[in-house]
């Protein structure tokens, strides 16, 4: 069993695993990791099966000490890191000695973090999970300096020994596809989504990735009852900017929805900050 | 009823009406089918999530085997939600359909309502099946702050505010039933296809 202490949570540290899909008919979202990826790799590389809970850093700032010894990874977003002398680094599994601070930086690139510790991070499951939902307020509030948190034990599975080599940064555009509104809005619109960049703003979070750049036009102006949303649905308020629903979302929404970000480039939307451009194609 | 397409891993389903929704729904529901993720109602589509692409033509040919009109498969449960009638627009309700307070009541209580559909929050229910006097719509102005266990009516549904948030429907009373604990077997006091009732209770 190991224990961690948060002697500082940053900008925002909650705690995250593969979510609680399966109960939005009950009004219940699949929250979880919002760079499922990440999370992912930084579980695989402490030998960790992708369930475990990590501990979801949004742009560093997070500190963390030890109270017994630790068997740790980071991934997503890279940011620097210092842990009293110990070598820890971006994607490759360290042991940290019992006393140790880990503290991690602002990243240069990137958004958000992935802490994994060997054995998972525990806390009260709700619904099958111990995410935090910003949203609907399940599973426990945000981090906060002085909380406590207990790991497992041994996961039942063998150490890898392969590292995770880096990833050239895919600069490419994000792969959409035909949402289930797509037909209310002009060609002009299906277009322009695709023509130049958007912005990511700052009112951007958990529950969605809000963007800047050309309007787009409606054809069909009707009033939209409240329909089911998926991960990653491009939604369209009346201003026209569109925002890209992320794990936190609301089960319903009652703005027409253009399009659907393809789920293997999810990662790299929630990845997005404030100030970065992204640009979009459609697969059809 | 017409598919629309919502990325490579899920389909949407628009009907005619809630009703036939929470049919469409229930007969999905019933069919089991392998790979379905989330199965999602709302006011006039069904949402099918499914975690790989592969599964949607099983949930495609279950949608064309859906006789709209056919009688809702429901779960078998009646939920009673035990209510104290004393919310603060119990009497503009009176007065904007002509009757007393007491036969708001009586209309409210005396019907069994289908539960559509859930969202807004974890444990809101949609319900169906309003008497039609009570078909109003939503307050002009919204309350920032409408308390939780609120019995509310607006907009052709009534149901029950589970946690205090802000809302624009009518308020008439308060259910002594919590709508959501996770920690409960059935975490959500209303489940979709449920037929509830709300009985009337002292304060």
């Amino acid at each position: 069993m190991t224990v961690l202490e948060i002697v500082a949570p940053g900008p925002l540290c909650t705690v995250q695993d593969l979510g609680r899909p399966g109960w939005a008919h009950l009004g219940v979202g699949a929250s979880g990791a919002a760079d499922q990826r990440a999370h992912r790799l930084a579980n695989r590389l402490v030998g960790n099966p992708a369930e475990c809970a990590t501990l979801e850093c949004t742009f560093g700032g997070l500190r963390v000490r030890f109270l017994t010894a630790a068997y740790i990874a980071l991934a997503g977003a890279e940011c620097p890191l210092s842990a009293d002398g110990a070598r820890v680094g971006h994607q490759q599994p360290a042991a940290v000695a019992a006393g140790t601070v880990l503290a991690i930086g602002a990243p240069r690139t990137g958004l958000r973090t992935y802490l994994a510790v060997r054995g998972g991070v525990e806390g009260p499951v709700v619904m099958g999970s111990r995410s935090t939902d910003l949203l609907s307020g399940l599973g426990p509030p945000p981090l906060v300096a002085g909380d406590r948190l207990a790991a497992g034990g041994y996961p039942g599975t063998e150490l890898p020994t392969a590292m995770a080599p880096p990833v050239p940064p895919d600069e490419s555009p994000i792969t959409i596809w035909p949402g289930p509104r797509h037909h209310w809005f002009s060609p002009a619109g299906h277009d322009a989504l695709v023509a130049a960049p958007y912005e990511v703003l700052g009112t951007s979070n958990r529950i969605g990735t809000r963007l800047s750049g050309a309007g787009l036009e409606r054809t069909v102006l009707d009033e939209l009852p409240s329909e089911g949303i998926v991960n990653g649905a491009v939604q369209v308020p009346t201003d026209g900017q569109p925002l890209i629903l992320l794990a936190d979302h609301g089960v319903t929404g009652g703005y027409p929805v253009i399009a659907v970000v393809d789920p293997g480039d999810l990662g790299r939307v929630a990845q997005a900050r404030p100030g970065e451009q992204l640009r979009f194609r459609w697969r059809r | 009823m017409r598919l629309l397409p919502c990325g490579p891993t899920a389909v949407m389903v628009e009907v005619d009406d809630t009703d036939q929704a929470a049919q469409l729904a229930a007969h999905l529901r019933a069919a089991a089918l392998a790979g379905v993720v989330d199965l999602v109602p709302a006011a006039r589509t069904v949402l099918v999530s499914c975690s790989m692409a592969a599964d949607l033509a099983a949930v495609e040919s279950a949608v064309a085997s859906f006789v709209p009109g056919s009688e809702i498969e429901r779960s078998g449960i009646l939920v009673e939600v035990p209510t104290v009638y004393d919310g603060d627009d119990l009497g503009s309700v009176a007065d904007t359909i002509g009757c007393s307070v007491g036969e708001v009541v009586e209309l409210h209580s005396s019907t069994v309502y289908d539960a559509a559909f859930c969202g807004f929050v974890p444990g809101f229910a949609y319900l169906t099946g309003l008497p039609r006097p009570l078909l109003l719509p939503r307050r002009q102005n919204p309350r920032p702050r409408v308390p939780g266990g609120s019995v509310a009516i607006a907009a052709g549904f009534t149901g029950v505010y589970p946690t205090t948030s802000p809302g624009g429907w009518h308020l008439l009373g308060r259910a002594t039933v919590a709508m959501w604990d996770s920690s409960r077997p059935r975490p959500s006091f209303i489940e979709p296809g449920d037929r509830v009732r709300f009985v009337p209770v002292a304060g």
